[in-house]
């Protein structure tokens, strides 16, 4: 599985926290023949609103008009478009492997570099937690491969937007020269 | 003040102005339909739940204002998809109130339960499911709101019996407040600038109107300013009426079935300007072919229209009045700072064309009866202001066609999804709307009998709406199709001409009825029809099933291979 492909983007879209919406946004998408490549669903520190993280492939339909129809759902109040130069992106990865006496030491080599952690253990296998960066998750997943994964499941990313580096004042300004020009 | 979720749901109809709603009541909705009673609504009981939807419809596309219609749940909410979808594709403010069963059952597969809100909710602009009766005034008020601003669209209310019985405290609320719904009105002054000085630079320009003229109330802007640039208007199917077709600057309908002028012109434009146009497939024919060296322009309300279908040099984002009354303030300034190229080359070629390529027909004193004549004459012997409703096939386009639509709000159809059967019920809204005018519904006989219980209802609260029945006794739009591309193999189009007896079945609905077969007697019988205003009127036009309609552009060719009437290539034929 390859979680970065260049067609991908990230929206984060900020909704009423109302039953019905993810129908709303999902049906919209199908209907439209737009794909989604993964959704993460979430309450937000607001609890009147929820923000979903959609992955969309940009190859099914322009990401201009997928923004552009998802905001004209009434629970939409906000999208944000994050390319993973402006963001930070996790996801959460749970992945059963194969893991007899013979393995297990290599595996937890794989578990310490990649910073995993082990959260349950059977007698041939053992289940692992590892969060990061999809890419990081894609080359974990690409190692683990060799030792035989039982089952793998990813949540799908979350991400928000990379904070400013610069003093807010100066920020203000550039904005301000922004809209006038 | 107490009052149940019932009273406060008519209660908050009435506060938004409702004069008049369409509807079949049923278990969900009895509790709605109590204090109905004592309400100022006029509410006219139609015969099926879909004729209800299309009144509203037809209320709307006459008078501008919501129309409203109230049905129960499952069977009945199903039934008003089709309207919803119809007032979906073209844009028409659509309140419709369906019951649900109780709150408290919902999910147990009750009797007459159905997901409305799950159904609906491609084919509206937004739903609501009521669950507490304190919601009922707010949810009403963002109805009206997202139903008539921005883009307009149908909304629908789901309303669960429990909900409609328990009790409230009535409030009205002052505002409405949906933080996700702000419809940018005003074009970007900027972006009103750069279309000014396209426009100063174009030597075949082309306004391309669409139905949001109309939705906007934009006609006398749009007058304005084409008179001011001399720039030659097309009007789509749903902008019939947006330009006064009796004007020297109006080319007439653009599309599949255009005029060889309307479609030619905008092949050979330099610059579109589309107002509240959405470049539909049944104007651009095969995309890749079409209007090869034309800037565009585009003003829509609706972001999403800009660039869905074709990329704008100019997009601007807005109501079509305010910024086609901007858009004049600064195509004035720019004609001040520089001299704009003569159009008059470009209007003569226009003319030529007009002259070289009309529409054609061939009434003999003693042929059959040709469906353009009936039209024709119709649209002679009627008033200026007439309103005329059509369904959906060859009479539609014939009607696109001949009628000389110079007022706005005078032609109401179904454009978008092309819902058969729209007529009947439209018209009849459309006459509850407009009491004082002329309402004529053109129909075909396909059409016809899909919603010509309608007539009932017409009867009944005494709405004196006409219809003229096109009938040649066939699916003739299909007919027209399996003639010119499945080598004449006609499949399961012919209807026959006398089954049903359209003049009997009108009798039997309250209605007068008449036929007509002979070409002399059409104008006679008209103005028998004009003659009476106290109940429906039908008339049985039995027309010629031969005649195909022309120009045709077929699905797939691009507008260049426009095929003209083969009269067009005999000599002196017209």
């Amino acid at each position: 599985m390859n979680g970065t492909t260049p067609q991908h983007h990230i929206l984060s879209v900020l909704v009423e926290n109302k039953f019905g919406v993810l129908t709303r946004v999902a049906g919209l998408f199908a209907r439209r023949g737009f794909n989604i490549f993964s959704l993460a669903v979430s309450p937000t520190e607001d609890d009147r609103l929820s923000r979903m993280t959609i992955v969309v492939d940009a190859e099914s339909a322009p990401l201009e008009q997928i923004t552009k129809q998802l905001n004209k759902l009434i629970p939409v109040i906000k999208i944000v478009e994050l390319s993973p130069e402006d963001a930070v992106e996790r996801e959460l990865m749970l992945a059963t492997v194969k893991a007899p006496a013979e393995a297990r030491t290599h595996v937890n080599e794989l578990v310490s570099i990649f910073e995993a952690k082990i959260v349950d253990v059977g007698f041939e296998a053992l289940t692992l937690m590892a969060a990061g960066t999809p890419s990081k998750l894609d080359a974990m997943t690409d190692l683990l491969a060799p030792f035989g994964i039982v089952e793998l499941q990813r949540t799908g990313r979350v991400a928000l937007p990379k904070l400013a580096r610069q003093p807010a004042r100066l920020r203000a300004v550039r904005s301000r020269a922004g809209a006038a020009g | 003040m107490q009052i149940s979720g019932a009273q406060a749901l008519i209660k908050s109809l009435e506060m938004e102005g409702t004069e008049v709603m369409f509807g079949l009541p049923g278990g969900a909705i009895l509790p709605v339909y109590d204090p109905l009673i004592d309400s100022s609504i006029r509410h006219i009981l139609v015969r099926h739940e879909q004729g209800a939807g299309h009144m509203a419809e037809g209320y709307a596309h006459a008078t501008g204002r919501p129309g409203v219609a109230m049905v129960t749940s499952g069977p009945a909410a199903t039934n008003v998809v089709t309207p919803l979808c119809d007032a979906y594709m073209d844009s028409i403010p659509l309140v419709m109130i369906t019951g649900q069963v109780p709150y408290s059952v919902i999910g147990t597969d009750a009797f007459q339960e159905a997901d409305t809100v799950g159904i609906t909710m491609p084919v509206t602009k937004h739903n609501w499911l009521i669950t507490d009766a304190s919601d009922v005034p707010r949810v009403i008020r963002e109805a009206f709101h997202v139903a008539t601003t921005g883009r307009p669209g149908p909304v629908l209310v789901d309303m669960p019996k429990d909900v409609s019985n328990q009790m409230m405290d009535w409030y009205w609320p002052d505002a409405v407040d949906l933080p996700g719904y702000k419809p940018n009105t005003k074009g970007h002054p900027k972006q009103i600038k750069d279309a000014a000085r396209l426009m100063g630079e174009a030597h075949r320009p082309v306004i391309y109107a669409g139905g949001g003229i109309l939705k906007a109330r934009a006609a006398a802007a749009l007058r304005e300013l084409a008179e001011l640039t001399g720039i030659p208007v097309v009007t789509t199917l749903m902008a019939r009426g947006s330009f006064p077709d009796d004007h020297e600057l109006c080319l007439g309908m653009p599309g599949m079935h255009g005029n060889y002028t309307a479609v030619t012109s905008m092949q050979r434009s330099d610059l579109l300007i589309a107002l509240g146009s959405r470049f539909d497939d049944r104007v651009t024919g095969k995309l890749g072919g079409f209007a090869p060296d034309a800037k565009i322009i585009h003003v829509d309300v609706d972001p999403a229209e800009l660039g869905k279908v074709r990329r704008p040099d100019v997009p601007i984002v807005g109501d079509c009045r305010l910024v086609i009354e901007e858009l004049i303030k600064a195509v004035k300034a720019d004609r001040a700072k520089r001299e704009w190229p003569s159009l008059e080359p470009w209007r003569v070629q226009l003319r030529e064309w007009q002259e070289r390529y009309p529409l054609v027909y061939e009434q003999l004193e003693d042929g059959p009866l040709k469906p353009q004549f009936c039209i024709d004459q119709l649209r002679d012997h009627t008033p200026d202001d007439t309103i005329v409703a059509s369904g959906v096939g060859q009479h539609q386009m014939w009607t696109s066609q001949r009628w000389k639509f110079n007022h706005p709000y005078t032609f109401v159809n179904s454009g978008g999804l092309g819902t058969m059967g729209f007529a009947v019920p439209a018209a009849i809204g459309a006459k509850v709307g407009k009491p004082e005018r002329m309402v004529w519904a053109i129909d075909g006989d396909g059409c016809f009998q899909m919603t010509a219980q309608e007539l009932v209802t017409a009867s009944a609260e005494r709405i004196p709406v006409k219809v003229a029945i096109l009938n040649n006794a066939y699916l003739g739009m299909v007919r027209q199709w399996q003639e010119m591309f499945y080598e004449e193999r006609y499949s399961e189009v012919y209807l026959s001409p006398d089954l049903p007896d359209y003049v009997k079945w009108a009798e039997a609905m309250g209605c007068v009825g008449f036929r007509v077969d002979t070409p002399e007697d059409v104008v006679p019988t008209i103005e028998k029809a004009n003659e009476i205003d106290d109940r429906p009127v039908v008339i049985d036009f039995r027309t010629d099933y031969r005649e195909k309609v022309y120009p045709m552009v077929a699905a797939g060719s691009t507008n260049d291979e426009i095929i003209l009437d083969p009269q067009h290539d005999r000599p002196g034929g017209r």
